[in-house]
């Protein structure tokens, strides 16, 4: 079989031209993919799969003032710029509210990182950490973005707030607008030979085989 | 209506294969081919790569992203199992450690494999350092079967000539990626010879081979290829063989035990259907065993009878011993002239593009055998976790204005960061020879049972100073590496304590050894061909005959093992030796 057979096999258009993109894939369907993943068993997810996706769809863990908090947390990490939108556009907190479902290790730090978040909050400014001011929101993460000058007594902070930045930025830049964002051009067939003549040469290389 | 009577099927096989990966593919492929009447019995459910494949699937449309919660490789990984199954426990003797993976589906592992294809070499077979015993063959007996092999299916890769590290009949090898080039250079400087990798991909159409596409450079093989232009055992084997109308794949049958008569000699198998629980029994004029190395060794255990008391197939006591795994360490870092690189489409193949062979001195060394490297990273497909790394290490370049940063942050800084360290990631990863040793090994746990009541294995396997002292050199030649193409390496370099990053046993998926093949009945499970040595009409066709793996992915050497023992029998039948 040849490559152009082989795309036809694939269910694809001609190889010249065009955006190549598989009839089953929904990608720009929805602005937020995470709402929709799951709900429709694809062709390789055993049931037992897809049983356990549905269930942990259909459960819900935070309380709206939770998922409020994260989503202020997740677009002060991830905010809009003039490359992409921010974490909220790109469905995070629904992202985040599957993640700690289906790994149950995820919900106590979470769930008691936000309390303690809110804890600090009221004690300082007298408010949960969503009601803040947002150079208040600020000036708290400020304590805890930074593990290596975050004071002693920050430290549960400063560990909610890293499994909080890594869950942002997972739902974030697996999202179609991140993957867009961070540049990623594969996924597609196509032929690979060797490193692009232009970016050998920005780096010195001789030859395709260095 | 579940009959709780066991069902017996009126056809007597000509042979019954039971497991569909590399070895029960290859067998039924062959046997089938030539005309015999063959059943195949598969623990899971079937496959086939061309529906079922969640190859170009885009990150959301997993639900987690594709992280690793259900399937250890993640969501789109092609294997359905894992270390732990549901209902079918394993194990362990105290102070003792064994990660059992299993795939219940037609395929089995092949298709979530690396498909890295490598000889094992002349030495492999007969090893020179009197370390570890010889096996009863050669590489130049084994060598016809690999050509074949490489023919038939299709490896990419250069010849090279290295004495031990054999070459085979190459399609063009992928050129490397950015960053493979700077291992390269790296290695060069560290004296580490690196060459293109050996993969089980069609990087160029195969003469004569009807039926697969060739490869589109998506790089995801670990998903399964639905133009099958990869080795699996399901697209390139059993689904063919289906089609000569010769063989019948039973899927869900989990077999319990190999049948025998009075005399010992196999007369089929039961087994269990996972779906309806109900009891079945097939009969076969010959058994042929391709589990993989643990589940075949434990269906002999379980297979008593007054004939074979210990199991069958086991007067030598030695069904379940020598087991071995390869070792695993790695380590990985970033490299700072890749920050803010350009993006283009660098997926390439699913199988490497470049690997270190072995090429150590062991008279200067403090461990015999040795290892060979993998290397990753690059512009890969976004997926749960891949940037966590980078808050970490934020702080140890510059920013482009040439500022100091802090390391962690958040917001639009953070936001670049992530983008402008994409891509620059680099790791790179040892497999090794673990050496096959009488006291590594899986025997019946004799009071624990799976939700079918099969008897489990209860695993006995530790680590000697061989393999740690080998992890300890990878860790070495990591950091060497690393260092020379100007990578900083974000691992830490771990100590004694962790025996230098040394995986658990079972870690890499490369178990073999337990039913060794030999010379001597006493000595040995299985003769030369794969044939047991007390019951003449079972033979084992997975990793199980490996006398001793060398540090090559173990698939190639099964598929040419298990072609040679198919075509083995179909002699022995000629001469009505056998069935």
């Amino acid at each position: 079989m040849n490559r152009r057979d082989t795309l036809k096999a694939l269910g694809l258009a001609a190889a010249t031209g065009g955006a190549l993109m598989l009839g089953s894939c929904n990608r720009g369907t929805t602005k937020n993919g995470a709402a929709h993943a799951g709900r429709q068993q694809l062709p390789g997810v055993t049931d037992v799969e897809h049983e356990r996706n549905t269930k942990l769809a259909e459960m819900q863990f935070f309380s709206a003032h939770e998922l409020a908090t994260i989503g202020v947390l997740a677009d002060i990490i991830i905010p809009a710029d003039d490359v992409s939108g921010s974490a909220t556009d790109a469905g995070v907190p629904d992202f985040i509210e599957f993640m700690v479902k289906d790994i149950p290790s995820y919900r106590t730090p979470m769930r008691g990182g936000l309390k303690w978040l809110d804890v600090q909050c009221q004690r300082r400014y007298g408010n949960v950490f969503a009601e803040c001011e947002p150079d208040q929101q600020l000036q708290l993460v400020d304590e805890i973005a930074y593990p290596a000058k975050a004071k002693p007594e920050m430290a549960q902070g400063v560990a909610f707030f890293d499994l909080m930045r890594n869950l942002t930025a997972s739902g974030f830049f697996t999202s179609e607008i991140g993957v867009k964002d961070i540049g990623y051009t594969g996924n597609k067939p196509g032929v690979w030979d060797g490193v692009p003549p232009d970016v050998l040469e920005t780096y010195g290389f001789e030859s395709a085989w260095g | 209506m579940i009959s709780y009577q066991i069902k017996t099927n009126p056809t007597v096989y000509d042979a019954i294969v039971v497991g569909s990966g590399a070895g029960g593919g290859m067998a039924g492929y062959v046997l089938a081919n030539a005309g015999l009447n063959v059943l195949m019995l598969e623990a899971g459910p079937f496959f086939d790569p061309a529906k079922d494949a969640m190859q170009l699937r885009w990150p959301w449309e997993s639900p987690r992203r594709g992280a690793s919660t259900v399937r250890p490789f993640g969501d789109f990984d092609a294997a359905y199992g894992g270390w732990e199954l549901d209902g079918e426990p394993y194990t362990h003797a105290a102070g003792t450690s064994f990660d059992w993976f299993r795939a219940r589906m037609l395929g089995g592992r092949t298709n979530h494999w690396g498909r890295i294809s490598l000889r094992m070499g002349p030495d492999d077979f007969q090893p020179t350092d009197g370390v570890t015993e010889p096996w009863p063959i050669t590489y130049d007996e084994i060598k016809p079967y690999y050509d074949r092999i490489d023919r038939m299916i299709g490896i990419y890769g250069t010849v090279e000539g290295i004495r031990n590290e054999p070459d085979g009949i190459f399609l063009k090898p992928p050129k490397p990626r950015l960053n493979e080039l700077y291992i390269k250079q790296g290695a060069k400087k560290a004296g580490v010879p690196v060459i293109a990798g050996r993969g089980a991909v069609l990087t160029e159409a195969l003469p004569g081979v009807d039926g697969r596409g060739t490869c589109f450079y998506c790089g995801q093989c670990g998903r399964a290829c639905r133009v099958y232009g990869d080795f699996s055992s399901s697209s390139c084997l059993v689904i063919p063989a289906m089609k000569t109308g010769n063989l019948t794949v039973i899927d869900n049958a989990m077999v319990r035990e190999v049948l025998t008569d009075e005399e010992g000699q196999a007369t089929g198998v039961s087994y269990v259907d996972t779906r309806d629980l109900q009891e079945h029994a097939v009969r076969g004029k010959l058994v042929v065993l391709g589990a993989s190395a643990c589940e075949s060794a434990r269906l002999m255990l379980n297979s008593k009878s007054a004939a074979h008391p210990g199991g069958l197939g086991n007067s030598s006591g030695l069904v379940g011993r020598y087991l071995h795994d390869s070792t695993g360490a790695s380590a990985g870092g970033f490299l700072p002239q890749l920050l803010d690189r350009k993006r283009y489409n660098e997926d390439g193949v699913g199988s490497v593009h470049i690997y270190s062979p072995w090429w150590g001195d062991n008279k200067k060394l403090s461990f015999p055998r040795g290892y060979h490297i993998e290397y990753g990273g690059g512009l890969h497909m976004p997926s749960y976790g891949f940037l966590d790394w980078v808050p970490g290490v934020n702080h140890l370049v510059p920013t482009k204005d040439g500022a100091q940063r802090e390391q962690g942050g958040y917001g639009a800084a953070l936001k670049d960061d992530y983008r402008r360290f994409y891509g620059a990631n680099v790791g790179m990863a040892g497999r090794g020879t673990a050496l096959a040793r009488y006291d590594n090994y899986c025997e019946i746990d004799p009071t624990r049972v799976d939700k079918y009541g099969i008897p489990v294995l209860r695993f006995h396997y530790k680590w000697a100073n061989e393999e740690v002292e080998q992890a300890k050199h990878m860790q070495e030649t990591f950091r060497e590496i690393l260092h020379e193409m100007g990578a900083i390496v974000t691992s830490p370099f771990p100590g004694p304590e962790t025996s230098y990053g040394l995986e658990a046993p079972g870690k890499i998926i490369h178990e073999g050894g337990t039913t060794r093949m030999g010379n001597d009945p006493k000595k040995s499970v299985l003769n030369k061909w794969g044939q047991s040595h007390d019951c003449k009409n079972v033979f084992v066709v997975d990793a199980g005959p490996f006398v001793q793996q060398g540090d090559k992915n173990l698939t190639w050497t099964i598929l040419a093992l298990s072609m040679r023992t198919a075509e083995y029998i179909l002699e022995q039948r000629n001469k009505l030796n056998i069935g």
